[in-house]
């Protein structure tokens, strides 16, 4: 089991290596001086000097790399071109928006998925089965962005049940948080949630046919004790694996929503670096989704094997 | 039902059966049109007693067992008849009142050891879930007995087992166990589904001593189905044999062996393993498929693998069981020239 | 449950039916008889229409006015209208025909992008395996961990914005997942018997390849082509609506739905119909990689359940 760990977590160490490769290498493959770019119009030898000071850029690469990644280890990821304000504050101070965007819609993936997937799962071939079916599947093909635009206008505009766009931190008020949250964790998650829905269906379908379930049966237990103690349960297994992996997915549709619904959290700030040339800024963030990612999965791995007995490395 | 017994070492059959089957009829509607898995299945298993029902896959025999539990899925699934348990007619139960048979009243162990065992649940809750649902056992209580029932059956170790996990035990080890959550409620009516089938020749034997031991103790009546003549011949006291969803054999194992009537028992004997051959497929000796379900041949559902035919109503009629001698009855018309009419008609 | 079992066995003594028809014309006959792929079929038939013959089609150019900013802007869906007009007096039928061709391109072109080098790595990945073997996964797994929006806002962010860098962004995105398919296709049938035989009889690699292996797993690279379509679409719109992807003057259905955004209380029209566009693409695609799953590949789910793979 220790060993397995270790393995584990070395391999995820690896890929985080190579992701710091092409993080570091984002910055400079820009044709052409990627500060000159930021400045623009602003254009200022003196400021233009320190940025690219301040960058390490007229250092040969490999020490460049050395000194980014060393500095990105003890958590400075170098200032902004624009604001000159340190990345790593500008993102921490994103993290909470990004964060509580991702567990939302996680729970509403999950929630919705569990529900809909078991239920045409007991129901196979009825018309809940089809109707869960044909929301999946129009939940898997509509674009997030649009959703959100229309929810927006439903809600938001035309019922004016919840507040349009905008971020709320929790720590001034709860209760709006919550009302902003809605909307935006309800996008996400609805695309997410269509892809696990099929994925739980087709887990509990075939955890039904399984011999484990007819000596459940055999032995008079409770319908709900069949499905929650005996289908659930294994079900579950594979299902977190796919959960895991569906949040690449998931940030995803994060970057965009935020955009969409003015959550000012890593996505934004991701895009509004894109749309400033502010690369010191798209590196932190693109390295801080990544870096998250591959911590998530690491966890859904480690706890893969303490769900699902089989497993013991 | 006639009490004609003759055969020696049967069980006392002067008391009331534990199982009374009548008539039972299993269909399926398919895409191709209704299966007619189980037709007409008629037969009294006494307490202590074990009846043998053998056929190829297909045959019905399986089915018509799930449907003494009430775990025939309806729809697309049918079940008719009548099974008495105690005086009671079990196929007008509501799935409540199945739910207090299964398990309790009548338990069953299946083939596969390695796929019948819920991969994620430790032994321990396996083996006593259903104490505390059937005997109103606390769980200690329940754990308690479970030890026990692990030791009989034959487990080393069984409290530190109620951790352990199915993939941790080998085969015949799960098979055990699943001995042990069939016994947990002290079940009347154990049914045995090919319970040797995926394990080694050395275990297979064990498990069938074991079974029989746990009978006698318990004085439960047991079906044990099989494909394999062989296997039966060692625990059964009674034989039925079933092709295309009825009985076209029944009679006491010895007898069954020492004096085949029905072709297709013949086939099945003349393809028992030879000593010392390890032989775990299914029976092939007989040439030709088991009939399809959905379209039985007409008359005899045997003739197109049938080497006789020597009755020209084979072709038309479905031949009726009729006895051939003293409790044994056979379903060809082959062998009546043979015989006077049988003395006593069977009830069916 | 014992119904699967149950009927199994009820059903055992059934013989197989043997369909003589060659194997295409089952393909075809089977997608026929599901009616849903059949709709999806007519949707993309539609769009391949307008993509190829939008410009004769359309009643105005991209950016015609159909009058005066003053009289003609954001007017509803009419007759001569029939999906309104847009704030710079635009007829936005004319410009939603004019921009199935933008998601058409890029969509074909990154698929194309990733399904012959993800193709060609899961190849080599899974043939060889060994070092090869997990250099190249390990690199996959670094491509994977960037959810796929931001890579492509990244590389966009680096080549510059244009509908080529589009292309690029979202091709390099869906590398990773051809090569997995590829290269799980390729174990599987790596090791088999006529496999092994060729290679002892001396086939060369190459012709290994081509005449053994690429037949094999060609099923799982045409259904997860298929729905890797719907999903570059999807990013495509996606890119395009933050302004990353296709350019004006040219029309987009992501851009338009980003400018509908602005009018959203004055102009429904401007964001829904766009919006219509993609997700009927979109869901095309899906329902026909389904269909194809169904008919090529029963046994395999499909690849977005089966490892959480999407965008």
């Amino acid at each position: 089991m220790t060993g397995y760990i270790v393995r584990r977590v070395m391999q995820a160490a690896g890929v985080l290596f190579g992701v710091s490769i092409l993080v570091f290498l984002l910055i400079h493959v820009v044709p052409g001086d990627p500060v000159r770019l930021a400045l623009g119009t602003r254009f200022d030898p003196e400021t233009y000097e320190a940025l690219r000071q301040r960058a390490g850029l007229d250092q040969p690469l490999i020490v460049q790399y050395f000194n980014w990644i060393t500095s990105a280890a003890t958590g400075d990821l170098g200032v902004s071109f624009r604001s000159g304000r340190p990345v790593t504050q500008m993102i921490l101070g994103r993290l909470p928006a990004t964060l509580s965007l991702a567990f939302g819609a996680i729970v509403v993936a999950l929630v919705m998925s569990f529900t809909l997937g078991t239920i045409a799962a007991l129901r196979q071939g009825s018309k809940i089965d089809h109707v869960a079916t044909a929301i999946s599947q129009f939940g898997i093909s509509i674009p997030d962005f649009w959703m959100g635009i229309l929810l927006i206008l439903l809600f938001g505009l035309q019922l004016d049940l919840l507040p349009p766009s905008g971020y709320v931190s929790p720590l001034d008020d709860p209760w709006r948080f919550l009302q902003h949250l809605v909307m935006p964790a309800v996008t996400v998650g609805v695309v997410s949630g269509s892809i696990l829905t099929r994925f739980v269906r087709s887990s509990v379908l075939e955890a039904l046919g399984e011999d484990y379930t007819r000596t459940a049966r055999s032995k008079g237990l409770r319908e709900r004790t069949i499905l929650v103690g005996h289908i659930l349960r294994n079900a579950l297994i594979p299902t977190i694996t796919v959960t895991g992996l569906q949040l690449a997915y998931l940030l995803s549709g994060v970057v965009v929503i935020e955009v969409v619904f003015s959550w000012s959290g890593l996505g934004l700030l991701a895009y509004d670096a894109v749309l400033d040339r502010d690369y010191p800024v798209l590196q932190g963030a693109v390295l801080l989704f990544a870096v998250f990612f591959l911590l998530v999965n690491l966890i859904v791995d480690l706890l893969y094997s303490y769900v699902d007995p089989r497993i013991r490395y | 039902m006639s009490q004609t017994q003759t055969a020696a070492e049967v069980p006392d059959r002067s008391g009331d059966p534990v199982l009374e089957v009548r008539d039972l009829r299993v269909r399926f509607g398919t895409k191709r049109g209704t299966a007619e898995a189980v037709n007409g299945l008629h037969y009294d298993l006494y307490p202590g007693e074990t009846l043998g029902i053998v056929g190829e896959s297909g045959s019905g025999k399986s089915v018509s067992t799930l449907a003494l539990m009430g775990l025939v899925p309806e729809p697309p699934g049918r079940v008719e008849g009548e099974v008495s348990f105690e005086g009671r007619n079990l196929l007008d139960n509501t799935e409540a009142q199945w739910r207090d048979v299964r398990g309790n009243d009548i338990a069953m162990i299946f083939q596969d050891p390695m796929t019948s065992l819920n991969p994620v649940l430790p032994i321990g809750r396996q083996v006593t879930e259903h104490m505390l649902l059937h005997l109103g056992m606390s769980q200690s209580e329940a754990n308690d007995r479970a030890v026990e029932l692990l030791e009989r059956v034959g487990l080393s170790d069984a409290r530190r087992r109620l951790d352990s996990y199915p993939h941790q035990l080998s085969g015949g080890m799960r098979q055990r166990v699943m001995i042990a959550i069939g016994l947990a409620c002290k079940p009347k009516v154990l049914i045995a589904d090919e319970p040797t089938t995926a394990l080694d020749v050395t275990i297979q034997a064990q498990i069938v001593e074991l079974v029989n031991d746990l009978q006698d103790e318990f004085e439960m009546g047991v079906i044990w189905i099989s494909h394999d003549l062989g296997v039966v011949a060692g625990i059964a006291d009674r034989v039925l044999v079933m092709y295309g969803g009825r009985v076209v054999e029944e009679a006491p194992v010895d007898e069954l062996y020492a004096d085949p009537s029905h072709p297709y028992t013949l086939g099945l004997l003349g393809s028992l393993p030879v000593l010392g051959r390890r032989d775990r497929e299914e029976l092939t000796a007989i040439p030709g498929l088991p009939p399809d379900p959905v379209d039985l041949p007409r008359g005899c559902t045997f003739r197109p693998r049938c080497p006789y035919q020597l009755d020209e109503r084979c072709e038309t009629e479905r031949p009726p069981l009729r006895d051939v001698g003293p409790a044994h009855r056979s379903a060809c018309f082959y062998q009546v020239p043979d015989q006077e009419e049988p003395g006593e008609a069977f009830d069916v | 449950m014992s119904g699967a079992a149950t009927t199994h066995e009820a059903e055992a003594g059934a013989p197989p039916a043997v369909d003589t028809r060659p194997r295409w014309r089952q393909i075809a006959d089977l997608l026929v008889s599901n009616r849903l792929a059949l709709f999806a079929l007519f949707v993309l038939g539609v769009v391949l229409l307008a993509g190829i013959l939008g410009p004769s089609l359309a009643p105005y150019g991209v950016n015609e006015r159909v009058g005066s900013i003053v009289d003609f802007r954001l007017r509803p869906p009419s007759l001569n209208h029939i999906f309104g007009t847009d704030e710079l007096a635009r007829d936005v039928f004319s410009r939603v025909l004019l921009g199935a061709r933008a998601s058409l391109v890029v969509g074909a072109v990154a698929v194309g992008i990733a399904l012959t080098s993800g193709t060609l790595l899961g190849l080599v990945a899974g043939f060889y395996g060994g070092k090869i073997d997990d250099f190249i996964m390990r690199a996959m797994d670094v491509l994977f961990s960037f959810p796929a929006i931001l890579m492509a806002i990244a590389v966009v962010a680096v080549l510059g914005p244009g509908l080529v860098n589009a292309m690029i962004a979202i091709g390099i995105v869906y590398i990773p997942i051809f090569a997995r398919v590829t290269r799980g296709s390729v174990l599987s049938v790596r090791e088999l018997v006529y496999v092994r035989a060729a290679r002892s009889i001396g086939a060369s690699d190459a012709r290994l390849i081509r005449r053994h292996i690429l037949p094999n797993v060609a099923a799982p690279i045409i259904v997860q082509t298929t729905i890797s379509l719907a999903f570059a679409i999807l990013s495509e719109a996606a890119l395009s609506f933050l302004g990353l992807g296709v350019q004006p003057p040219a029309a987009s259905w992501g851009r338009m739905l980003a400018e509908g955004r602005g009018f959203i209380q004055q102009a429904w029209w401007m964001a829904v119909f766009p919006g219509l566009s993609i997700f009927m693409t979109v869901l095309s695609f899906n329902l026909i990689g389904d269909a194809l799953r169904d008919v090529l590949d029963p046994h395999q789910r499909s690849a977005i359940e089966s490892q959480g793979l999407g965008v």
